[in-house]
């Protein structure tokens, strides 16, 4: 069970969507996933290895890096790209009750089972919402936890059993920061997809509410 | 999910490309993906633990390491080649765009559409001619525009391809000037200007598919203009686009049997 999992669900997904909704799983896929795994996981791997304060009193760098970073960058990234992902499967299951509707009663209850109108326009609205919801959900905590998405080259740390204020070294800070910015970057290029998406979808079912209604009248 | 993932979308692609756009797609593949994946990563793997600074003041060499190397060259290599792959999937998309309008035609029972299944919807090739012509080309010119700025970044920032031996450092903490030496500064020379070179090929592979392109749309523009069918002194405009589409159809339905031959 790896990233694998998350590919074949996003592949899955893909089929139900909107060319929108295509655009964002390619964005999910190339910029954030590929990207995560090719090169993002590598710059944090030896983070509390190559953690260093100017101090030789045992524990001190322990304590140091567990108040300074207490959810890693990578980890918290990880669950965002899960988080963001999951919403989808709502559309998913959906579908999968719509066509299993239709089996059991052995009839065509809709047109298409994966046409988005009905009861599947709501689903597919709720997780466009949801999606949003949690990409500014994580940008926001990655704001308050780590103060902006900076990261410094260097931390003051006083805490128990450190001798007195010491000087600690964070490993590959411009590098950290060059990713988390792209990382920023790519979550509001995908909350402006999702809310492009959700603009059409809205506007596209009241034109067909109002044409509706209109040829009603003029009949 | 890794770089086979990039191979499956990008694959699919490969079926409308021209021919130097193949070969372009498998020097990508060969003599970039699979040699940073299988090499490089190895080359550059113990980068900062064996980047030793001649000194024992802690946080001296973090700071070190940061100021010469903001961003590690696997990184920026890595970056750079899903940059360059992206602007194939415009052509996918619009390939897959037109493969959708074409199934809804044949759903209709639309009598222009000469397809005799959905399959042969499926595994028909697309000419790059048309609003295609100018998808493809706009993906070749963004893959020229990310290949230049990223070899132009990568220039700038390490001041050249070559990787010195040794580097002088007196950031603070340091407490003077001190001796830093880099691991293998050699062969991460060697793979660096490997991949420049492969990344130069590149760059003039789509040069030449851009060229070719081009010769491809004047000559075809040149051929309507010179053929003797189109007398527009005589017919009226109507009559004119309809000849249009039809020597269209007729050719696209050709290149269903014969095939896309560049």
């Amino acid at each position: 069970m790896s990233w694998g999992f998350l590919c074949d669900l996003l592949s899955g997904v893909n089929r139900y969507s909107t060319g929108v909704g295509r655009i964002w799983v390619a964005v999910m896929f190339l910029f954030r996933l590929l990207v995560y795994i090719v090169a993002a996981e590598n710059i944090w791997k030896y983070e509390h290895d190559e953690f260093e304060c100017n101090v030789k009193q045992p524990g001190c760098e322990n304590v140091c890096f567990d108040h300074f970073f207490p959810v890693s960058h990578i980890r918290i990234w990880a669950l965002q790209l899960i988080m963001v992902s999951t919403p989808s499967l709502l559309v998913v299951f959906h579908v999968a009750y719509r066509e299993n509707r239709e089996k059991h009663h052995n009839q065509q209850l809709h047109k298409s089972p994966r046409k988005i109108a009905g009861g599947l326009l709501c689903t597919y609205l709720i997780s466009l919402l949801l999606k949003i919801g949690l990409e500014v959900v994580f940008l926001v905590l990655f704001y308050k936890l780590y103060n902006g998405f900076k990261v410094p080259q260097l931390v003051k740390c006083d805490i128990n059993p450190c001798p007195n204020t010491v000087d600690c070294y964070i490993s590959k800070p411009t590098e950290k920061m060059i990713f988390l910015y792209f990382l920023v970057a790519t979550s509001c290029l995908c909350i402006v997809l999702n809310l492009s998406e959700l603009g059409y979808l809205i506007f596209k079912h009241f034109t067909k509410c109002y044409l509706k209604r209109y040829t009603r009248k003029s009949q | 999910m890794d770089w086979g993932a990039l191979h499956t979308i990008l694959g699919g692609v490969n079926k409308h490309s021209t021919s130097i756009g193949k070969i372009w797609l498998t020097v990508l593949f060969i003599f970039r993906i699979m040699i940073l994946v299988v090499a490089a990563e190895k080359v550059w793997g113990d980068e900062q633990d064996d980047f030793v600074c001649n000194t024992l003041q802690p946080g001296c060499k973090n700071v070190c390491y940061d100021h010469f190397f903001p961003i590690s060259h696997i990184r920026l290599w890595a970056l750079q080649l899903i940059f360059v792959s992206t602007p194939a999937l415009l052509v996918a998309m619009h390939v897959a765009y037109r493969r959708h309008e074409k199934k809804r035609q044949f759903r209709k029972g639309d009598q222009k559409c000469e397809y005799k299944d959905i399959e042969e919807i499926r595994k028909q090739r697309f000419r790059i001619e048309g609003s295609l012509w100018w998808t493809y080309t706009s993906s070749i010119f963004f893959r020229l525009v990310f290949e230049s700025v990223f070899m132009y970044a990568f220039y700038f920032m390490y001041d050249g391809f070559r990787m010195p031996r040794l580097m002088k450092c007196n950031a603070w903490p340091c407490p003077n000037t001190v001796d830093c030496f880099v691991s293998r500064p050699t062969e991460k020379t060697v793979f660096t200007i490997f991949m420049i070179a492969v990344s130069s090929i590149c760059i003039l592979l789509n040069v030449a598919e851009l060229c070719y392109l081009l010769t491809k749309f004047f000559l075809r523009r040149s051929k309507k203009a010179g053929n003797p069918k189109h007398h527009p002194n005589h017919e009226n405009k109507e009559e004119t686009k309809q000849n249009e589409m039809n020597e269209l159809i007729s050719d696209s339905c050709q290149n269903t049997v014969i095939g896309f031959s560049s």
